[in-house]
């Protein structure tokens, strides 16, 4: 089949590879009918994410049909048509019971390395380094689906794959950072930095969940107009001081909750490039700190943004003296699914106006370009396995 | 061996067998959401281990206490065999073992079983103590080369738990992988 690969930093390779095969009893194999391209995996891409492996398999946005069904999967059959949560959980530990599915214990093979890092391993991740379980992932033609009976989610309708693709990551991230804001409807207002993909749907969530405002904070005019359209007030961070401008637009008081949809990358600050560059220190944490600094007092922050490591210069006191409260990880997509796909299915929502570009998947090099230089007003590529 | 912590119940103390401070001690845990009994049967019904040990390892099970195991072990992956003894059995509860007396490798363990706080499960604690080839030099070597007795306990309890709880020890090995891949695909 044809997969792609990661070559290095910045260095994509569409190549061909063995077709996966069942390796566990819980295991599926499915034929990947769309697959995209998330703001997350240019971390990747841009190398700063450690344990990556050359030849490794990215992606892990995909959906499609069940051809191969391991001998412990009773709920799929050959031909159901799955969208597949990024986050792996096998369904049966102490996490996995209490729904923290992103935290779950039990299906990250290299857990040692990731508890030597960070004390702990989460659940792993497709397509998503060796610390995080060196899964291939689901830009390809085709994915080996382990806990199988856990995670994906059948869609019987005749929604088109635009419309449902994006519960595998992006839906469900942004509206678990929506949700962790605690809005209160016609009440709360809700800042959110970072216009990208998981922001557009925090953006469109925390509309959904009744929110009295909804601030969008990016530098790039496209983005910012999708966010305009989604129901936010854009705020351009090129033009003036965005904490000044949300303290009046907020009557002095602050968002209620902050949405840090950006991550270990953000813009704006020299130090942290510096820094990061001189691998002095892992992650840029610009608009965290933008955040921790605004949020009204009592509010939320809540942060589906990647960080990876260690990040400096954090106003820790300023968190501290409003007794701003902490939401943070990856997803636990295995809770929305069913929700989420109810208010695509009530046309509360449509995920497919996220995306900008189409590109076949022997084209991906490329397609990351774009998506990484944000080149030709690119928010969202989703890739076609078959061309 | 130190307890890691004061408060659990008391247990008989294994007679001790690696002499003086050469050995190499260990105690690592994991907490399993299944109950004792199950999880106190799995491991007494030795031949199972070679399901949760990395390494290649093959168990004979000689009499009800006694067995044979051998291993492969660093530096140098050469093989050890020794016959283990079980000296302490207090069902659904503690296993305690230490090797026979003309054992080339003196190693000595125990296994517990106590319930966690609430519904949680199971605490399952695991310590070993064992007097390494090369003593502490040879310790410090299998710690470079990643074949560290601490990780391969944990590597041991992590896999018990993944097999309890979700019926199957994760891997990638044998998954398809672009070239060049600089290091084959291993679970750790």
């Amino acid at each position: 089949m044809k997969a792609v690969c990661w070559m290095g930093k910045k260095k994509i390779e569409v190549q061909r590879v063995k077709d996966p095969v069942i390796l566990n009893p819980r295991d599926c194999i499915v034929k990947i009918t769309s697959t995209a391209i998330c703001g997350s995996d240019l971390h990747l891409y841009d190398g700063f994410v450690p344990t990556m492996e050359k030849g490794d398999i990215l992606g892990h946005e995909f959906m499609g049909e069940v051809v191969e069904i391991g001998p412990r999967v009773k709920n799929l059959k050959k031909g159901d048509r799955v969208v597949v949560p990024f986050t792996i959980a096998c369904g049966g530990c102490g996490h996995c019971r209490q729904a923290q599915w992103s935290c779950c214990d039990n299906t990250n093979p290299n857990a040692g390395i990731a508890e030597l890092l960070n004390g702990a391993s989460g659940a792993a991740l497709y397509g998503y380094s060796h610390m995080m379980g060196g899964y291939a992932g689901g830009q390809a033609q085709y994915a080996r689906v382990p806990f199988a009976d856990v995670g994906p989610i059948k869609i019987e309708s005749d929604l088109p794959d635009d419309k449902v693709l994006f519960l595998s990551d992006i839906f469900p991230t942004g509206y678990q950072a929506a949700e962790q804001c605690n809005i209160v409807p016609g009440r709360s207002t809700v800042a959110v930095w970072g216009c990208g993909p998981v922001g557009q749907f925090a953006i469109r969530s925390a509309m959904l969940l009744g929110a009295a405002k909804v601030y969008a904070i990016d530098n790039i005019p496209e983005r910012l107009a999708m966010a305009e359209a989604g129901g936010a007030t854009a705020l351009n961070s090129d033009h003036g001081d965005i904490h000044e401008r949300l303290m009046v637009l907020t009557g002095g008081r602050g968002p209620d909750a902050a949405i840090d949809a950006v991550g270990m990358e953000a813009h704006g600050s020299l130090y942290d490039d510096v820094k990061q560059r001189l691998k002095l220190e892992q992650d840029r944490p610009y608009a965290l700190r933008q955040a921790m600094r605004v949020v009204r007092k009592g509010g939320v922050l809540s942060v589906p943004g990647v960080y990876s490591g260690m990040i400096d210069k954090v106003p820790f006191g300023a968190a501290f003296g409003k007794g701003v409260t902490f939401k943070m990880g990856q997803t636990h997509v295995q809770s929305y699914l069913q929700p989420l796909l109810e208010l695509i299915e009530q046309r509360k929502i449509d995920p497919s106006f996220v995306i900008t570009h189409r590109v076949p998947l022997s084209r991906a090099a490329d397609a990351y370009d774009t998506f990484c230089k944000k080149k030709d007003g690119c928010i969202k590529v989703v890739l076609d396995p078959a061309a | 061996m130190p307890p890691r912590r004061a408060a659990k119940p008391p247990v008989a103390p294994s007679k001790i067998v690696v002499p003086g401070n050469s050995g190499v001690k260990v105690t690592r845990a994991c907490t399993i959401l299944k109950p004792a009994s199950e999880l106190y049967s799995f491991w007494r019904d030795l031949a199972n281990l070679v399901l949760v040990i990395k390494h290649p390892t093959t168990i004979q099970q000689i009499s009800p206490t006694e067995s044979r195991w051998s291993v492969s072990a660093p530096p140098g992956d050469r093989r050890i065999e020794w016959t283990s003894l079980i000296i302490n059995d207090e069902p659904d509860r503690l296993l305690a073992w230490r090797s026979a007396e003309d054992a080339q490798i003196p190693n000595a363990g125990t296994v517990r079983f106590e319930p966690a706080p609430g519904d949680q499960g199971t605490e399952v604690t695991v310590s070993l103590e064992y007097d390494p080839p090369g003593g502490k030099v040879g310790a410090w070597l299998a710690k470079l080369s990643g074949e560290e007795a601490g990780q391969q306990v944990a590597d041991t309890l992590r896999r018990f738990k993944a097999l309890m709880e979700a019926g199957e020890i994760p891997t990638t090995e044998g998954q398809p992988v672009g070239e060049p891949q600089k290091s084959k695909k291993t679970s750790k």
